[in-house]
């Protein structure tokens, strides 16, 4: 049976129909119109579906949208303060992070994670915190001077 | 990759709980066990029954010379709590290793624990530190053995309507070391083979030595070759007999990831590694 | 002014992809959207005598289900574009839907449509197929074997082409050699994984009968074509928009029958309908990578020099021809067989098998991977036989640079080279005398250190049209651009490739920019819309900078000679007077005569005062077909650790030297190299699709194939040196594939290296631990 939940999101609250079984990323995705948040895989490795929760990051494909209810949801659309870029979007900007940039929402909300709870993170502790989230395109490399440049930044 | 249409419940309580489960429902806290198998059309349950933000059963309590751990703790509350870090410095170093970060944040000890994965980095910390896990079902509560309670893949002693709650520590002897070693499978990060080693020494000598796999068999388990080790000073050499004796005759997963004889190996170098640092750990002075 | 060409700018495409205001195909929504769903076979080898979707048509949500049998009538079957003549090729029909076979796990049953995902999703589990389950095969050694079960009746013995490659007198400089190495080699079966997976999102419009299908796609002309040929409707009534596409690595490039289902399921259903794979799903139907087994030997003289390449291969197609399919072992893999080295005497026998197993196509780097993977192994195996550094074999072997252009044994002809160059650099940056102490040293310690050394050179820029037709290739590639200028001077190229991650909306506005002497913003990047964009062949090979980047070029060089004849006759002066200077076209001898690319830009649109002749408008377009194909080339080098003891490696250094011509974005080159080199050492170290011998994809989600993680792979270091390339006017060579070429056998013959001492030759990759692990105990047990 379908039901009414409400949920913040992006700092507004929401409203939503949604079944019981629907996961929380094609919810925000088809009902909510936040297609930043990205689905690459069906056994939660990947994490382009990463959004904030209570500002937290998790795989919003392996959540069901009824959990979120009461919560305060982020996506990638409402990380940052309108028409301006957080330190580390601006960052992937700056250090070539992304290529084809289908991971990128993901990779930006688990590093926003990292970096407010460990605000100058090692090399190692970056590759680390990233363990959720594929990249088929750059290698990391830049991925990880980003998240470097962003720190560094704060 | 949508699952089967059920309803959902979120319990105001945990006697709540405990009264909705029934036939065919299943309980959900993360999720992140849960989801990946509804997703797959492997679970197929009529109800869900959410138990994530029960405030009874999050926490980490001092009790006695240990902890008791609400089931619905998630990782990353592990991982912040000091006295977890200062009590069973193990738990904080293999709470590090499950999953990955989005994961901790959502996933809880109680479920990673009755989902049972042979593979998990969990379970064996569990039957190291002897644990007591409570089951509670709308009729009553009983507590059982983590040495009791993992019976094989993905089945434990849990009863269908039972509902694990709380995980209990025990107080750890003094001059105690512990230490996990693992090699993981590169794609899902679970355990190609793992060993839990802990080890107490006193006056210079082993007074209690435990040893723990995951990964190798259907279910973790204990080696009783590491009492071997009890009432010596666990010389290298008798430490890569016992790490030997606590892999020989079991019968190894054979999969596409790691043949048999390898994953025992695996298991042999990590219970070495294990005991070799839970030991050198045991004998740092403080 | 500065030029913006070799300058490592920030990328215009990142603001939408960093905020996630991009648009991919699954975000792609319209009125009365339906969704559609697959019902893939379970089975890899079956007779279908039933498919029963009674049960999914009168399910809740449902409007349509279709069958093989529905379709089969009017859908043309899935057409394979790659007919490399002169092989027998036999390419059986591949129907959109199973009419009476399926011949892999993930072969298309039926086509549920429903007004959600959740209720198309559903109605999958309500259609009963009875299957008469028949014999599978995997492997492609196997399958071309006698008596292996056979997957088409068109195709006797599974064998679907056998391709010869020859060159000089092998037999004869087999049996003259002194010495002779052989090797079986094996190249793991491979996942794509584009962090995208595919979608099709198909609108029909009956009133005007013209179809739009939007589609993940790396070359949205080639997908007109091909819907086209599957759908019957005419090539001016399809309008294919390739949006955002998440990554390709060769898996968006083929003809598949899911986009042609759903463009059917509009033009039935009168309403749009999308589908999208989910990652499962994907690793089930979307093409797989490599799939080889080869026998090769080489032979030489005792003091290294090569004297002749032999190979029989295996290369597995998956159970029908995929789009490129055939052309990949064979002409991109075959021809490359000299490498970088004078080779006198090739052979190669390529034998395209058919397995119940998905099909297999292009991948990163397509045939050249693996065709320097073994001659790069082989001289490995040739050096330590002989007692030769490595490293001295190839400088001994390379092309000269004096050398160039250079034919090679199998009769193509490399551009430019400098190879020894980037050898050497690659030297000095390892310090490679000092490496070699250090693994002496290490040695004694026993401690296991290996240095891997790959010199390559590969065929991109695919390439002039006249020999993809000679090839057999069923399209030209050729590229095209249109660059247009508005009269406030902002200009936009519409482009023919379809970049998706490379870059080239920047790079190409860096061309465009420096040709105008305008700011770089003022210059705008269209690809992926065919109804905005000429004719193009798309983005794979390495192509899209050396070809489309060219046309870009040319097409902007026109303008600019359009703009000339209009500011001349402006400036009351001859063309013969004006000068180009600082974005102006300027009298010779006085400066402050002269018109802004902006003053032109304007007066051509408004046509106020055109030259007698000259017509309104400031346009061009220009189809650029190069004279040949761009050969990059660089030197590779990797130094590990081997644990003898678990079998784990570890990379201590990676260096990545790469020769692509002249850098347009230096930037961008370091990214591709990245990347590639990542993905390479993903085939090295961890990635395998395995099947079951009933033909089950065993690791079938991403829980079991091993996509490198950040935690898991270590930092490049590049450096490049600068041969431009003679075939266009850029000078540019293509960098998208030279990390998956070359990484793969600089890593392995690091490994091996490592464990020389141990008596390990040759370990198949991926080099898991537990590979690693057994070739140590097979070399101490002493069995070969």
């Amino acid at each position: 049976m379908k039901r009414t939940i409400t949920l913040t999101v992006n700092g507004a609250p929401r409203s939503v129909e949604v079944e019981p079984r629907a996961l929380l990323a094609l919810v925000l995705r088809d009902q909510l119109d936040l297609t930043g948040t990205h689905i690459g895989c069906d056994t939660s490795q990947c994490g382009a579906c990463t959004v904030h929760i209570d500002g937290r990051a998790v795989k919003s494909c392996t959540m069901l949208a009824v959990q979120a209810e009461g919560h305060a949801v982020t996506t990638i659309e409402g990380l940052a303060a309108k028409d301006r870029l957080h330190p580390l979007q601006q960052a992937f900007w700056d250090k070539h992070g992304l290529q084809c940039g289908f991971c990128t929402p993901g990779m930006i909300m688990t590093a926003a994670d990292l970096l407010a709870h460990n605000p100058k993170p090692s090399e190692a502790e970056i590759r680390h915190a990233l363990e959720g989230n594929l990249c088929r395109c750059t290698g990391y490399q830049n991925i990880v001077a980003a998240v470097q440049l962003a720190a560094g930044a704060r | 990759m949508i699952p089967t249409s059920f309803e959902y419940v979120r319990a105001k309580n945990l006697s709540d709980a405990l009264k909705a489960m029934g036939k065919n429902t299943k309980v959900i806290a993360g999720g992140h066990s849960l989801l990946p198998l509804l997703r797959f059309r492997l679970a197929q349950p009529d109800m869900l029954i959410d138990i994530g933000q029960l405030r009874e059963l999050k926490g980490i309590k001092r009790s006695g010379g240990g902890l008791k751990i609400g089931a619905a703790t998630t990782y990353r509350e592990l991982l912040e709590s000091k006295e977890l870090k200062a009590l069973y410095p193990l738990i904080a170093e293999v709470t590090e290793h499950i999953g990955d970060l989005q994961v901790r944040n959502a996933g809880t000890i109680g479920g990673g624990l009755a989902h049972a994965d042979p593979a998990a980095d969990m379970p064996p910390v569990m039957l190291v530190l002897d644990a007591t896990f409570v089951l509670q079902s709308k009729t009553g509560k009983r507590s059982v053995p983590a040495r009791k309670f993992f019976k094989g893949p993905f089945t434990t002693a849990l009863k269908p309507n039972e509902l694990l709650t709380e995980i209990q520590l025990p107080a750890l002897p003094k001059g105690v070391g512990t230490a996990y070693a693992s090699f993981e499978q590169a794609a899902s990060g679970y355990a190609l083979a793992g060993a839990v080693a802990l080890i107490a020494i006193a006056k210079g000598l082993i007074t209690r030595a435990d040893l723990a796999f995951t990964g190798l068999g259907d279910a973790p388990f204990l080696a009783p070759a590491a009492a071997k080790l009890v009432a010596t000073t666990g010389d290298a050499s008798l430490i890569d007999q016992v790490a030997q004796a606590a892999v020989a005759g079991v019968e190894a997963n054979d999969d596409v990831h790691a043949p048999a004889a390898y994953r025992l190996h695996l298991g042999r170098v990590a219970a070495r590694r294990a005991l070799t640092q839970a030991l050198a750990q045991a004998q740092r002075p403080g | 002014m500065a030029t913006l060409f070799g300058s490592g700018i920030k990328r215009r495409e990142d603001p939408r992809l960093i905020t996630g205001k991009a648009t991919y195909t699954d975000d792609v929504k319209l009125p009365g959207l339906l969704y559609a769903a697959m019902l893939r076979s379970t089975y890899a080898h079956a007779k279908l005598n039933q498919v029963d979707v009674a049960k999914a048509r009168k399910a809740a949500g449902v409007v349509a289900v279709y069958t093989g049998a529905d379709v089969k009538d009017k859908l043309n079957t899935v057409p394979c574009a790659w007919n490399v003549p002169n092989c027998d090729l036999k390419v059986p029909p591949h129907p959109v839907l199973a009419v009476d076979k399926v011949r892999y796990v993930g072969d298309g049953i039926a086509m549920v449509v429903a007004e959600s995902r959740a209720a198309a999703r559903d109605a999958l589990d309500l259609i009963d197929v009875d299957y008469d389950a028949l014999d599978a095969v995997v492997d492609p050694e196997k399958a071309a074997a006698k008596g292996a079960p056979e997957l088409h009746k068109e195709v006797p013995g599974n064998i679907a082409f056998t391709w010869k490659v020859a060159g000089g007198d092998t037999g004869k400089a087999f049996a003259e050699a002194a010495v002779r190495v052989e090797q079986r080699i094996v190249h793991n079966r491979l996942l794509p994984t584009a962090m995208e997976p595919r979608a099709t999102c198909a609108s029909y419009n009956a009133g005007t009968g013209q179809l739009t299908c939007w589609i993940t796609s790396q070359n949205p002309h080639i997908h007109r074509f091909l819907l086209s040929v599957m759908t019957k409707l005419p090539e001016h009534r399809i309008r294919v928009i390739a949006p955002e596409v998440g990554g390709g690595f060769g898996s968006k490039i083929p003809g598949y029958p899911d986009e042609a289902l759903v463009s059917f399921a509009s033009m039935e259903l009168g309403r749009p309908v999308k589908w999208t794979e989910d990652r499962s799903e994907n690793y089930k139907v979307t093409i797989h990578g490599r799939d080889h087994v080869e026998y090769v030997e080489l032979c030489g003289t005792k003091d290294g020099t090569i004297t002749g390449l032999r190979t029989r291969v295996y290369a597995g197609l998956g159970g029908y021809a995929s789009t490129a399919a055939p052309g990949i072992p064979t002409i991109l893999h075959g021809l490359m067989y000299s490498g970088p080295y004078t080779i006198p005497n090739i052979e190669g026998t390529i034998y395209g098998v058919y397995t119940t197993t998905t099909p297999v196509d292009a991948y990163r780097g397509a045939g050249r991977p693996e065709a320097t993977f073994l001659l790069e192994r082989m001289i490995d195996l040739y050096a330590r036989q002989i007692g030769m550094d490595p490293v001295d074999v190839r400088r001994k072997n390379l092309i000269p640079k004096d050398k160039f252009p250079y034919t090679v044994a199998t009769g193509i002809t490399y551009d430019s080279g400098n190879y020894q160059g980037a050898l050497d650099k690659a030297l000095q940056l390892i310090d490679y005398k000092k490496v070699r102490a250090e693994q002496a040293k290490a040695r004694k310690e026993k401690r296991y250190l290996g240095i891997g050394v790959t010199t390559y050179c590969e065929i991109c820029g695919l390439g002039p049209s006249q020999v993809a037709g000679a090839v057999g290739f069923g399209g030209g590639l050729y590229d095209s651009a249109i660059v247009r200028v508005y009269p406030t001077g902002v200009v936009r190229a519409y482009i023919g490739g379809k970049p998706h991650g490379q870059g080239e909306e920047t790079t190409f506005a860096q061309i465009v920019a420096d040709e105008f002497g305008i700011p770089v913003e003022n210059v705008e990047v269209v690809a992926g819309d065919t109804e905005a964009t000429p004719q193009g062949w798309g983005t794979y090979g390495s192509r899209t900078t050396a070809v489309c980047g060219s046309a870009v070029k040319v097409a902007a060089q026109r303008v600019k000679e359009k703009a000339k004849k209009i500011a001349a006759h402006l400036l009351e002066a001859s063309e013969a007077d004006l000068e180009w200077k600082e974005g102006k076209f300027v009298v010779k001898g006085s400066p402050d005569k002269g018109k802004s690319f902006g003053d032109l830009a304007l007066m051509a649109n408004v046509a106020w005062n055109m030259p007698p002749g000259v017509e309104p408008g400031l346009e061009a377009t220009a189809f650029f077909d190069p004279s040949n194909f761009v050969y990059p080339f660089g030197t590779h080098i990797c130094t590990v650790e081997v644990d003898v003891e678990t079998g784990e490696v570890k990379i201590l250094r990676y260096v990545a030297v790469d020769d692509c011509g002249p850098q347009i974005n230096p930037m961008i080159v370091e990214g591709q190299v990245h990347g590639g080199v990542i993905q390479g050492l993903g085939e090295a170290l961890q990635e395998m699709a395995v099947y079951d011998e009933d033909g089950q994809l065993l690791t079938g989600t991403m829980m079991d194939y091993a996509v490198p993680k950040a935690s898991q792979m270590p930092k490049v270091e590049t450096a490049h040196t600068v041969t431009p390339s003679p075939v266009n006017p850029l000078g540019v060579k293509g960098v998208g594939e030279t990390g998956t070429i070359a990484s793969v056998p600089t890593l392995v013959n690091a490994v091996c290296d490592a464990l020389a001492p141990l008596g390990v030759t040759h370990i198949d990759k991926p080099l898991t631990p537990a590979r690693v692990w057994a070739a140590i105990q097979q070399a101490k047990g002493g069995t070969p």
